[in-house]
């Protein structure tokens, strides 16, 4: 099987993913996008790992999962500040750091 | 080198101690100094007068590209004869100062100040080379500015302490550009090898072969007498020393007396292989010395200020200093340096108590008969006025007629200085004794009858002496108790020693009997042609009986005037009103400079700010730069929404973007 039929699955589960973050407004979904983004980044990498046949890709496919796992905790426990602080949970009201 | 090493001390004594342990610490590393002084003088006697040059390089400071630079000192008999004055009357004035300086708050810095004064001028009469040279002339220039505005609360003195500070700003531009002119033909900094060159021929050669100067020779050395005339008081650039008085009376004594005041005369007499070969920067000294000791006569006959009165002597007998030094009378300058030193300051200490006696007020008008309360005071005065108006056997005697003597000799347009020294000296015996009978005769005042009844005037309420404004005296002012001589015992010491020296320092070169002077300092003049004994002996006699005829003509005319018929200053004033209208306002030199040099620097300094400072700094550069700023930051702050989605969507279309780009690229 071709590599295009991997890329061409990653990359619409990027846009997808990117697509989410842009236009939901509820931070736990634009979170899930994000993972979404990684996880097609993630494809990729894995498709080129065996496209070249060695390891590299899936191991830096590791360290991506390392750091969407920080990234999830980070995010959460910011969504659970939020919610107990009794804040909307809205990205577009959640907007004090303007210039 | 002792000197050295005395000058270490004292520089290692420049610091604030608690207590009245400052003052006996200061006196003691001044002593040192002295001590060291004379440690040299024996070290070169014991030298052959061949080598009696001694230039020791200490480190060297920066030699870069041509300029040699080194911390170098220079060891001769004028150097020596120098630091032996200068620590010698330093030290006896910081042991007045114990006594005179003892109610004063600012007591440990007064000594400070007084210490760095010192170490400055060791510094410059030490200095090997101009570098050096410059850096003490300045700091001593930065001392006195400290110590006359010692008393930072009171306004006069601190303006007094500015003015002065300009004005020796002014010379030390001309000093540091005149040694610009010098180093730019010779090459070098250090003295000798400047002096080598120069006689060598390096500003030019005479048709038969010579050494000639040339317009640049004569720059340099016009530039070096402005540095000299600022630091000496000599007219134009003398307005800042009557106003110097307002610092502490010791002050006055060892800084606008006795040494700092003289730094212009050692200048060029140290500079005379130079001035030698440009005798147009000569005669400009010699008409300048003699124009100042005449002016300054002048003035002193009207001033009503004790210390002012004293100022104007001290500016007229440095007029007779640089007057010598510039015909050639180099010994006789110097020598009356020296006595001028003794008893310009004894007269100083003397005034110090006597204006301690009166609680601090000044003026001559409200001073009389303290003859019989201040027999000590008294004494010295007359000592001091008796050397000062040139009466023999003491001091200023000899060393006055010494330098006229050598002027006459001179023959030519000379004999127009040898009179205006003449003149100069009547007029000196006549102010002299003025204030002498003012302050001592007559009938008592209140604050003499108390001292005789043995109990010391206080001022109820401590004012201002020259405007009469009301002051504590809490530090920056005056402490509340003055001192008298006859109850100190550390002035006492001061004075008597120095009273000695006014009466006896004239003995050590008697016309025709001895040359100690004359024959010490021979080695630091070898190379000049002007540096001869004296040899026209009618002269002589004729000079010496005529400058005694004039002391005693000038005493004669003041008793006369101020004490057997005491209503005829005022008819002689009334007569000569506009003389004396002259005289009183200092021959309007203060006004002239406000108007020639202050006006004219204040208005181009409000069109400056006017202009560029407005227009073109703030307007254009600074505030082209913070709305240039301002307007980019607000360009900015907009795109800073806050909308978390709309930064997310800028940053996949910006990544697509180049993506695009590099994709078309291919």
């Amino acid at each position: 099987m071709s590599i295009a039929w991997y890329l061409a699955v990653s990359a619409i589960v990027f846009a997808l993913g990117a697509l989410g973050v842009i236009t939901r407004r509820n931070p736990l979904v634009v979170l899930l996008c994000l993972e979404l983004m990684l996880n097609g980044a993630n494809l990729a990498l894995v498709a080129f790992s065996r496209m070249w046949g060695n390891g590299d890709g899936q191991i830096l496919a590791l360290v991506v999962m390392t750091v969407a796992a920080c990234e999830v905790c980070i995010g959460l426990g910011m969504i659970v500040a939020i919610y107990r602080r009794r804040l909307p949970i809205d990205v577009d009201e959640l907007r004090e750091l303007q210039g | 080198m002792f000197p050295l090493l005395g000058t270490l001390v004292v520089a290692f004594g420049y610091r604030s101690l608690p207590g009245r342990s400052a003052g006996w610490i200061g006196t003691g590393t001044i002593f040192l100094a002295f001590l060291a002084a004379v440690g040299a003088l024996l070290e070169i006697q014991g030298l052959a007068p061949a080598h009696r040059q001694v230039a020791s390089s200490l480190w060297s400071y920066a030699s870069t590209a041509g300029v040699d630079a080194q911390m170098s000192i220079l060891v001769d008999p004028l150097s020596v004869f120098m630091i032996l004055i200068v620590s010698g009357v330093s030290a006896l004035i910081h042991l007045y100062s114990i006594s005179y300086m003892d109610e004063d708050r600012g007591f440990a810095r007064y000594f400070a100040y007084l210490n760095f004064f010192v170490f400055s001028m060791l510094l410059l009469v030490l200095a090997g080379n101009f570098l050096l040279l410059i850096v003490g002339w300045a700091f001593v220039g930065a001392a006195s500015y400290l110590l006359i505005s010692f008393w930072y609360r009171r306004t006069t003195a601190t303006k007094a302490g500015i003015k002065a500070f300009v004005i020796n700003v002014v010379g030390d531009a001309g000093l540091v550009l005149g040694t610009y002119f010098i180093f730019k033909h010779t090459g070098t900094l250090e003295f000798l090898r400047a002096f080598h060159a120069a006689g060598a021929g390096a500003f030019g050669h005479t048709p038969a072969g010579g050494p000639a100067g040339d317009g640049d020779l004569v720059a340099g050395c016009m530039l070096l007498l402005v540095g000299a005339f600022a630091k000496s008081a000599q007219i134009p650039l003398h307005t800042w020393l009557p106003d110097a008085m307002e610092g502490p009376t010791p002050v006055s004594a060892l800084i606008h007396a006795a040494t700092m005041v003289t730094a212009g005369v050692y200048l060029i007499a140290r500079m005379h292989p130079l001035f030698e070969l440009a005798p147009a920067a000569q005669d400009v000294g010699a008409i300048a010395g003699a124009t100042t000791l005449l002016i300054a006569g002048t003035i002193g006959l009207a001033q009503t200020d004790i210390k002012r009165v004293i100022a104007y002597s001290t500016m007229s007998q440095i007029g007779y200093m640089i007057m010598g030094v510039s015909v050639g009378a180099y010994a006789a300058g110097l020598f009356h340096l020296m006595t001028h030193a003794f008893f310009k300051a004894l007269l100083f200490m003397a005034a110090g108590s006597l204006i301690g006696a009166m609680a601090g007020e000044q003026s001559l008008d409200r001073m009389g008969g303290f003859r019989k309360a201040m027999p000590f005071t008294y004494g010295c005065f007359i000592v001091g006025g008796l050397a000062l108006s040139g009466i023999p056997p003491f001091s200023g005697f000899f060393s006055k007629d010494d330098i006229l003597l050598v002027t006459g000799e001179r023959g030519g347009w000379h004999w127009g200085l040898y009179a205006a020294g003449y003149i100069g000296a009547l007029l000196t015996a006549i102010y002299t004794f003025r204030m002498i009978f003012r302050a001592f005769h007559g009938a008592p005042v209140g604050e003499a009858r108390e001292l005789e009844q043995g109990h010391l005037h206080h001022a109820a309420v401590p004012t201002n002496p020259a405007t009469g404004e009301e002051e504590d005296t809490d530090v920056g002012f005056p402490g509340p108790y003055h001192t008298i001589a006859e109850r100190a015992l550390p002035m006492r010491i001061a004075m008597g020693v120095l009273a000695l020296g006014a009466i006896g320092a004239g003995l050590v070169q008697i016309p025709k009997v001895d040359f100690v002077i004359d024959d010490f300092l021979r080695p630091s003049f070898a190379s000049s042609k002007l540096y001869e004994p004296h040899t026209r002996n009618g002269l002589l006699v004729s000079g010496l009986v005529l400058g005694t005829l004039l002391g005693l003509a000038g005493i004669a005319i003041a008793y006369r005037v101020w004490v057997a018929r005491p209503g005829s200053a005022a008819v002689v004033r009334a007569r000569l009103r506009p003389v004396y209208e002259l005289f009183v306002n200092k021959w309007y030199f203060d006004e002239a400079i406000e108007k020639l040099v202050v006006r004219p620097a204040a208005a181009a300094g409000r069109f400056a700010q006017s202009t560029f400072e407005r227009v073109f700094v703030q307007d254009t550069l600074i505030g082209g730069t913070t709305g240039l700023v301002r307007a980019g930051s607000a360009a900015v702050r907009a795109a800073q929404s806050g909308f978390v989605r709309y930064y997310a969507a800028l940053l996949v279309l910006g990544v697509t973007g180049v993506g695009f780009y590099f994709l078309l690229q291919s």
